[in-house]
């Protein structure tokens, strides 16, 4: 019972996972690429609260507080980032962003 | 047979998940960003992670997302193109990776019930003590995380005036 209930979650960690990374392949707006990191970020955190249920052990969740603090930290300067960049009249397309290939 | 309530919310996240992926205007992603991690949070809630639900939702559903919105109304984002959101070489990369997650899926997950087993036993015991989640998990973060605690708010701190001074106005940097 315990077994299937880590196996359900970490299955849906990975289909999770597997639609953020698609999301990064595929989509052109910044701001949503970036969301779909923060999908990815999510599944991870999933697949550890399961692992740490699992084992009846508090490090995984504790891993967990970390990773929710460092993405708030990273949301909040990589929108900053995007805004500055945007300032500088760039687009806000992943496929404008070429300046280093020319 | 799986829980009916994992069921529904794994549903949730999974259709909030595709309507980030799929959907044409960034305000639309944006709530679908918002439905999978309700639906994560509710997931954390089966899992006993009673704490981490209800801080996934304050900090994740709620401040993360009202900045991306804040963000996608204030740079004005459909200007990006009238362009297909999509890149069409990405799609076949796209199918390539959720095809690659599923097929894995399907041959990892009657192994990985096996492997993982049951719990340990000497682990076993603490269903209970899970379920004073916020007790425990405050002493686990206060006594052997108290230095990456620490650090985190130090990160936190950084994270501050990094913004601060990437906002500034762009003559003041000059």
């Amino acid at each position: 019972m315990e077994s299937t209930l880590l196996a359900h979650h970490l299955g849906l960690a990975g289909l999770v996972f597997a639609l953020g990374l698609v999301g990064v392949l595929v989509r052109r707006n910044l701001l949503v690429t970036y969301m779909c990191l923060e999908l990815m970020l999510a599944a991870a955190m999933l697949a550890l609260v399961a692992f740490s249920r699992h084992n009846g052990t508090m490090d995984g969740q504790a891993l967990v507080f970390f990773v929710i603090t460092v993405a708030a930290a990273e949301v909040a300067v990589g929108l900053a980032l995007i805004v500055a960049l945007q300032r500088r009249g760039g687009a806000v397309s992943s496929d404008r962003l070429d300046a280093l290939g020319d | 047979m799986p829980d009916p309530l994992f069921v529904f919310f794994a549903a949730l996240t999974l259709g909030g998940a595709a309507l980030l992926v799929a959907s044409r205007h960034p305000v639309t992603s944006a709530m679908g960003m918002i439905l999978a991690l309700l639906g994560i949070a509710a997931e954390f809630f089966l899992l006993d992670a009673y704490f981490l639900g209800v801080l996934q939702v304050l900090v994740y559903a709620g401040a993360v997302m009202v900045l991306f919105l804040f963000i996608i109304m204030l740079i004005d984002a459909p200007a990006a193109g009238g362009a297909y959101p999509w890149r069409r070489a990405g799609l076949g990369l796209g199918a390539l990776a959720l095809l690659g997650a599923g097929a894995l899926l399907l041959a990892a997950e009657p192994s990985l019930a096996r492997a993982a087993g049951p719990t340990p036993p000497e682990l076993a015991a603490t269903p209970e003590a899970l379920a004073t989640s916020a007790k425990a998990f405050g002493r686990t973060l206060w006594t052997k995380y108290t230095l990456p605690l620490q650090l985190a708010g130090l990160l936190l701190l950084a994270a501050l005036v990094g913004v601060v001074s990437l906002s500034k106005a762009p003559r003041a940097a000059e």
